[in-house]
Order: structure tokens, then sequence, then C-alpha cells
């Protein structure tokens, strides 16, 4: 019997995360509704005005799923942290990276996909034409994955400190806004007509960068609250 | 020379060395900053596009570029305590993070004076000061993070990752101005082209930025001294409580 | 020198106020931080002493 491989492990993590996931649908599915509420919030808040709606849509949009995003990160760490699995996964011969990589696409999956999929229908309500929907959940779809990696860092930073839901906030807030400046403004730039292939790239240079750099950093950070 | 400078990574070492160190650095940054304020406030001419408002970029921009560069060396010592398991290198980034939070405020405030009479509005959101504001809260995240937990180790190391983590703003907040090219001015002083600035101008500027580095290598030193003091009394503390109070587990 | 009179100087050229709020707040600023750490730095330690 030959020892499980990196990519062996990858998986079973994504598919453990998953499954426990699914075994609790309306936790997974508590961020998705938030994001609706909120997002349905705003044209009873600023008036039901078609043109104001369609210049604000973009940026609410995306705000209100960096927070659906910031909702879910408590639970990335906290159940393994609780029952031992965690100590586990960092003693164990497979690189901590490549695990965490596993545990954030699975965080993806389960906040980011339905955000995206949802995505067009928000826009609608906002009044967005056709493309610039295709460019928002285009957006979303580069940029989200960067939300995870990115927001995985501060959970695991913050893993059992007291008032961490907090916290986590004020920690990954912050990062998140180069994202929201290139989502929103991908959004944008297609209304205005100006074409979004700058910022669409630009999202995609932040989702490389993360994905370089954060899965040390989370590994770094979870290293130090288990010691 | 013969001078054994690792000695000095020890706390207890440290300690003398940065209560002798202190009052050079104070006098320096108080002849400094006498001299460029004297220079800038009654020697330099005025600006033909700006007024005399432009006197304000003499703390506006010190005070932006010691918050900056202070973020950027708070990051350093995090990284080199977490690479050598240096003590003293973790007291350093608890130690300046408070007076690079504090020069952050003050780049925001002074900026926002001068923008009133020059741009006519307080606040704009442009990228160079929209990431001024995102270091502000950095700052702000690696204290919090660190007054949060409570094991000393662990919250050292912990508010380093994330200061390093957010070193990569830092260099946004630079290039901002050429990557999105917005209402704010053009950098006055940049490397390539030389200055656009009168000379007096300049070095009323870099005098005070310089007056500012060192009233901040007091202040560090000081508040390291502080921790220092703090840090062993908590030890002696923990030695000298022969019989440890029963711990709550939750 | 540059200015001519004392009151042309306080006035800034009309921008005294936004000049001169910018000047006594920083310094403001520094004092306080001296301040804080010379009660921190005694505080700590009249603490210190206290135990040896």
């Amino acid at each position: 019997m030959t020892r499980p491989g990196m990519w062996d492990a990858l998986c079973g993590v994504v598919r453990r995360d998953l499954l426990l996931a699914m075994r609790r649908r309306s936790d997974a599915a508590m961020p998705v509704f938030f994001l609706v509420i909120v997002a349905s919030l705003f044209p009873l808040g600023v008036g039901p005005e078609p043109a104001v709606l369609r210049t604000i849509g973009p940026g609410v949009l995306w705000v209100a799923a960096l927070l659906a995003c910031l909702l879910s990160l408590g639970r990335v760490f906290t159940a393994d942290y609780l029952d031992g699995v965690l100590e586990q996964m960092v003693l164990i011969a497979q690189p901590l990276p490549v695990l965490v990589v596993g545990k954030v696409f699975a965080h993806w999956v389960i906040a980011g996909v339905p955000v995206v999929l949802l995505s067009p229908l928000l826009g609608m309500q906002f009044g967005l034409d056709g493309e610039a929907v295709a460019v928002l959940a285009l957006s979303l779809l580069l940029g989200t994955p960067t939300l995870s990696m990115i927001g995985t860092i501060g959970a695991a930073l913050v893993l059992g400190v007291r008032g961490s839901g907090l916290l986590v906030a004020l920690l990954v807030l912050p990062l998140y806004v180069p994202v929201l400046i290139f989502g929103a403004g991908a959004v944008a730039s297609s209304l205005a007509g100006v074409g979004a292939e700058a910022n669409l790239s630009l999202l995609g240079a932040c989702l490389v960068l993360s994905l370089f750099f954060a899965p040390w950093a989370t590994a770094a950070a979870l290293r130090i609250a288990l010691e | 020379m013969g001078i054994n400078w690792l000695k000095y990574s020890a706390p207890q070492a440290f300690y003398p060395l940065a209560g002798k160190l202190i009052p050079w650095f104070s006098i320096v940054a108080a002849l400094a900053i006498a001299v460029g304020l004297y220079i800038g406030l009654l020697v330099a001419p005025t600006d033909f596009q700006q007024g005399e408002s432009y006197r304000i970029i003499f703390v506006h921009v010190p005070a932006a570029w010691m918050s900056m560069f202070l973020y950027v060396v708070m990051a350093l010592w995090a990284g080199f305590g977490m690479g050598l398991n240096a003590r003293l290198s973790f007291m350093m980034a608890q130690a300046i993070a408070p007076t690079g939070a504090m020069f952050t405020f003050l780049a925001l405030l002074t900026g926002a004076m001068w923008g009133k009479p020059t741009w006519g509005a307080w606040w704009v959101w442009d990228a160079r000061l929209t990431s001024e504001l995102i270091l502000l809260f950095q700052y702000a995240g690696v204290m919090l993070l660190r007054t949060s937990i409570d094991d000393l180790r662990r919250a050292d190391r912990a508010s380093g990752v994330f200061a390093l983590v957010g070193v990569v703003n830092v260099p946004i907040i630079y290039f901002s101005v050429k990557w999105w090219n917005t209402l704010h001015q053009g950098a006055s002083v940049s490397m390539t082209g030389g200055s656009k600035m009168a000379a007096t101008m300049l070095t009323a500027m870099l005098l005070m930025t310089f007056g500012f580095w060192m009233y901040s290598m007091a202040v560090i030193l000081s508040r390291s001294r502080c921790v220092i003091l703090e840090r062993e009394q908590l030890l002696s503390w923990n030695k000298s409580a022969s019989t440890p109070e029963p711990v709550e587990v939750r | 020198m540059y200015w001519g009179s004392m009151s042309e100087f306080w006035a800034m050229g009309g921008y005294g106020l936004y000049v001169w709020t910018s000047y006594i707040v920083t310094a403001l600023c520094l004092v306080w931080e001296v301040l804080a750490l010379w009660r921190r730095r005694a505080a700590a330690a009249a603490e210190n002493r206290g135990l040896l």
C-alpha cells in the first residue's frame, strides 16, 4: 500500500468538507439568503428609480457578495479546530498549504458558487442589461475564489479568539478592497460602454496572486493558532 | 570593530542601549524639525499655483511617508521575529504600530486640510487617499489582533502574519497614482526626472521627514522599553506565583 | 525672510485656518504621544519596583 499523494489528500479534504456542508444544508444556505436580503433592501432604501439602481447596482451587489462571503468564514476551520481534526491536518505528511487549498476550494463551492449563480437574478433586480449581467457573473466567478483565499487567512488568524466574528471582519475587509474595486469596476465600465477587459484581467491577476501566497499565509496562521 | 551586535538581540541588553540612544535621537529630531519648520514656514517662497496652502505639505508628505515606511519596517521586524524566533523583533513590531497609526491619521487629517482649499472637498475617494485609509485600518487590525489574543507568543505571530499580508497594500498605495490616475496630484518628488519643487521647499520637506523619522526612532525605542518592562513583569509575575491559581476551563 | 509682517504670517494668504490646524494638530499628536509614553513608562517601572 502506498501513501496517498498530495492530490488524494486535496480531494479528500474537499470531499469531506462538501459532505459535511451537505449534511447541514441550512447552514450553507444562510449566507446566500443574506445576500438576497441585503441586495433587496437597497432598492427599498434608495428608492425604485431605475437609473439610480443601475448606477449603484454593481457596487451594492459586490459589497453584498463580500459580506456574504465574510459571514461563512467562521465555519471554515472552527468545527475542525474544536474536534481536533485540524491538529491532525497540521501533523500529517501532506503539506499543509495543499490541504488549505482544499479547504478554500470547498468554501468557495459552498459560499462562492451560489453567489455567482444567483448574481444574474440580482443584477436584473437592479435593472442591469444583458451584457452587464454577464460581466457581473464573470467578475464574481473570478473574484469570489480570491475572497475565499484571503478570507481563510483571517479565519485562521482568529481561530479560537474571543470575539472572533467581528475581528475577522475588521481584518479581512481592508484586504478585500482591491477585489471590490476591480469587480465593481468591471461591471461599471461595461455599463459605461468602456469594456470590462482591463478590470477582469486585474481580477484574474488578484486571483493568481492570492493563489500563490494565501495558502502559505493561512498554513502559517494555522500553525501559530495550534501551537 | 569588535562590538558584538548580536548581544543586543536580548531584551536585557537592548534595554540600556535603547535608553542611551533615545536622548540623541530626540535632540536630532528636535533640531531637524526646528530647522525644517524655519525654512518651510519662514524662508520658502509661496507656490504660484496653490498659494500658501501648500505649506501643509511640510507636515503632510513627511507624515504620509512615515506611515508607509513604518508599516514596512513593522512587517519586516515581524518577519525577522518569525524567521529567527527572536523575541525582541516582535517587541519592536509591537512598539512601531501605534506611532505608524498616528502618522497615518495625521497624513489623512492634513490631507483633508490641504484638499479643502485646493480641491474644494475635505475628502475625495481618490486612490491614494483611500489606500491611506485602508493603511489606517490595517494598523488598527494589527493592534486589535494583538490585544484580542491573550497568549503573547501567539499574539506576536498572528499579528505579524497579518502585517506581512497587509504589506502588499503599501506598494498599491504608492503606485495607485499611476494605476488609476485620478484627482490626486502626481508625486511631487520623482526618482527619475528630478524634483519639480523649488530647492528650499524640497529642503524643508526632507528636513521635516528626517525629523519625523528621528522622532519615530526615539518614540519607538522608548515604547519598546515599556514593552520590555511590561513583559518581563508578566514573566516574573508568572514565576513568582509558585502555586498557580486554578484556571477555569471552558 | 519671506514674510512682510507678523499678521501676514498668521493669515497665510487666507489659508491660515487650514495651515495652522494641520500644524497644531500634528504638534498636539506628537506631544501627546510623548506624554502618554512617559506615563506608561512610569507605570511599568513602578509596577516592576513593587515586585522586586
